[in-house]
């Protein structure tokens, strides 16, 4: 991109300008013996243009919208659309979190986001000893198609996209939203949302796995094989380094981690016999907007420019949708702080722009309150106008990728790609990401960067305001969301109720016809779309599954 | 304490929640300060803690629930332990725990809860300031 002869000439005028510092330097040194960021990468001074010699432009940054994407998947990017401001959400029964996600779309919200109760996401119905103290408190119950049903009861499902933030039974949940929506007169190819199905990374960081990762993966390619026929603008996988990185790991672990899961996602579904243009296109990404806000910038980029050439190079895709990475982002809940909970609205507001000049596609802004508690109303309300601010008053909507071209910004965009890629090869020399984390290779790197940032705290290296600067005596933080405890018992008479009315003939046929499908290599879709039509219960589809499939069992590394 | 032994160090994760970087971080700061430290992994039931409090003889129970279940697992986790006739460890909470559920902790035996942005440095010290002797009921053997 630059005269290399000129680049020379600079050089030494750096050198030059470098050496005329001593004096200052000296007199006045400056904060930190060195500048690095969590990635471990060094920061220069300044960034000048022989710090991106080499650089091509068409090759490396090239237009928006086209390959490789580095400046976004778009070609008007947030001219055309803004991205969709979707709050994860979701609390005790049906009832109240339909009158949540009511609310935030009358509050301007433009996409839904589900969060389940744990037993959900594990597959327990509410009634499951496991469950006990945990029913409702994460997120909401669903035991049937009769609590989806009230979930999104007044809500026209071909008008919003809703995203679920559900792994292990995923392909159950998928299909109580479509049987809800046929029951609303929508057709398959009118919904938009995404399911997260990334079992790889319940194995290393998020923990809700059911069953092993030979069959996890299984029932993965047969939701990519019959979504791309019956809900062809599904995003049937949502692959996540966000959670990676609550647990601990750095940027560069972040993106490389993450991309590696998803190398094995593309690979499960090729050896199924999938086209790769098929299913690719549907693939979606997610991501953690952490504090250093150059490097996350840097971040979203390199992990869009490192994605396609992946999918180019190493898969041969040829359709350029399934070199696209498209992502949603959700500020960094690890950084929020229970001192001072105010602060993290500010803490929110800067991720939050971080992940907009990254270019991302759609966002959840953190509330104040969730270092202490599920976030109240008023806490999600000042979350949401976070976004809408951030959106229509500060003008970092109007040109795309406002920071390309910034030295600092491309050189860190580089170095993350470069660094990330050091890692995929690694993974790919240890037979793939699946087999990493069986040696635990990735929980260990995860672990060890933790552990590296709790020591940063402590030693006061990394500065926390409110938790080891600026500290305040505080009276405790009133304001908070309370799960009622009855939501159980009311689940319980719910279930018990569907049990008792339901046709018991209906359901036995359906489950064991679920049964011959997942002891054989039928596509499992069909037959759990059948069983949730019949009213069989998640707990009892999930059982079938465990009885076949097994359990997970997981081994303790510290 | 009787000096020849190490303080032993249970950390748990009772429940169904996944979220243990807080449990590892504080069971390696453990390790590192000469502690011996036993980490359950997560998704246990209150049972399952207690056995292995059980097994392994341990002098401290270090719970952590990060997902608004700590009101219903750490009271049956004390009252199974009390069941089961321990009553000489120290049991401390940490995870999203709200400030005004801490007294009804406390009062069934948790004798502190450390939520986010504790250090582990603080609860080493709280640890080895509080930590029981057991010397007389512990299981045979030195380890």
């Amino acid at each position: 991109m630059f005269d290399e002869k000129a680049l020379e000439e600079l050089k030494e005028a750096a050198k030059r300008w470098e050496e005329s510092l001593a004096p200052t330097l000296a007199k006045r040194p400056e904060r930190k013996p060195s500048f690095v960021n969590t990635s471990g990468i060094p920061i220069e001074r300044v960034y000048l243009p022989f710090h991106l010699a080499g650089l091509e432009y068409e090759r490396d940054l090239g237009f928006p919208g086209d390959y490789p994407f580095t400046r976004g998947v778009q070609a008007t990017m947030y001219r055309g659309q803004l991205w969709t401001m979707r709050q994860y959400a979701g609390f005790g029964t049906a009832e109240e979190s339909n009158r949540r996600y009511r609310y935030l779309l009358e509050q301007g919200q433009t996409g839904l986001s589900v969060a389940f109760d744990l037993p959900t996401q594990i597959g327990y119905d509410s009634d499951h000893p496991n469950a006990y103290g945990e029913v409702g408190k994460v997120g909401v119950a669903i035991d049937s198609i009769h609590d989806m049903r009230i979930l999104f009861q007044g809500i026209p499902l071909d008008k919003v996209s809703t995203s679920m933030t559900i792994n292990a039974p995923a392909a159950i949940l998928l299909a109580m939203y479509m049987a809800v929506a046929q029951e609303q007169g929508v057709r398959g190819d009118q919904l938009n949302g995404t399911i997260q199905n990334d079992i790889l990374k319940e194995y290393t960081s998020r923990g809700t796995y059911i069953f092993p990762p030979e069959p996890s993966m299984r029932i993965v390619t047969d939701i990519f094989a019959f979504c791309s026929k019956e809900v062809p603008n599904w995003n049937t996988i949502s692959i996540s380094g966000y959670h990676m990185r609550e647990a601990g790991c750095t940027a560069v672990q972040e993106v490389a981690f993450t991309l590696a899961n998803g190398i094995a996602y593309v690979e499960a579904g090729l050896k199924a016999g999938l086209d790769v243009d098929a299913f690719a296109p549907r693939l979606a990404f997610f991501f953690c907007c952490h504090l250093d806000f150059f490097e996350e910038i840097a971040k979203f980029r390199a992990a869009r420019r490192l994605w396609a050439r992946i999918m180019k190079e190493r898969f041969k895709a040829k359709n350029p949708r399934s070199c696209m990475l498209r992502f949603h982002t959700q500020t960094a809940g690890c950084t929020l702080t229970a001192q001072q909970p105010k602060n993290n609205i500010i803490r929110v507001a800067y991720q939050a722009m971080a992940a907009v000049l990254g270019g991302t596609q759609s966002l959840h802004t953190n509330s104040m309150d969730e270092a202490l508690a599920l976030p109240t109303e008023e806490a999600v309300q000042i979350a949401l106008r976070t976004q809408q601010i951030l959106a229509y008053e500060f003008g970092v909507t109007e040109t795309v990728d406002p920071l390309g071209g910034s030295f600092y910004v491309e050189r860190l965009t580089n170095e993350i790609e470069e660094r990330a890629m050091d890692y995929i090869r690694k993974i790919d020399e240890m037979g793939g990401s699946p087999r990493a984390i069986e040696l635990g290779f990735i929980q260990k790197e995860i672990q060890e960067a933790a552990y590296a940032y709790q020591r940063e705290v402590e030693s006061g290296e990394r500065v926390v305001v409110g938790v080891n600067r600026f500290q305040v005596q505080e009276p405790p933080f009133k304001a908070i969301l309370r799960v009622d405890p009855a939501v159980r018992e009311r689940q319980l008479q719910r279930l018990e109720k569907i049990k008792k009315e339901r046709d018991s003939e209906k359901v036995k046929r359906a489950l064991d016809g679920l049964r011959k499908a997942a002891e054989g290599t039928e596509n499992l879709m069909p037959h759990i779309l059948e069983a949730v039509k019949s009213e069989a219960t998640l707990g009892e589809i999930c059982d079938v599954l465990r009885d076949v499939f097994g359990e997970y069992q997981a081994s303790v590394i510290i | 304490m009787a000096a020849s032994r190490r303080i032993r160090v249970l950390v748990a994760k009772p429940g169904l929640d996944g979220h243990d970087r807080g449990a590892k971080v504080l069971a390696r700061a453990l390790r590192d300060a000469g502690m011996e430290v036993i980490y359950t992994g997560i998704r246990q039931t209150p049972e399952q803690v207690v056995n292995a409090v059980i097994q392994e003889d341990v002098d401290v129970l270090c719970l952590s629930s990060l997902s608004g279940a700590h009101d219903y697992l750490f009271p049956r986790i004390m009252e199974l332990l009390r069941e089961k006739g321990v009553d000489d460890i120290l049991v401390l909470g940490g995870g999203i725990i709200p400030e005004e559920d801490i007294p009804a902790l406390k009062a069934v035996g948790i004798a502190e809860i450390f939520g986010p942005g504790s250090f582990t440095s603080d609860i080493i010290k709280f640890i080895e300031e509080n930590v029981k002797d057991r010397s007389k009921t512990r299981g045979e053997g030195e380890r």
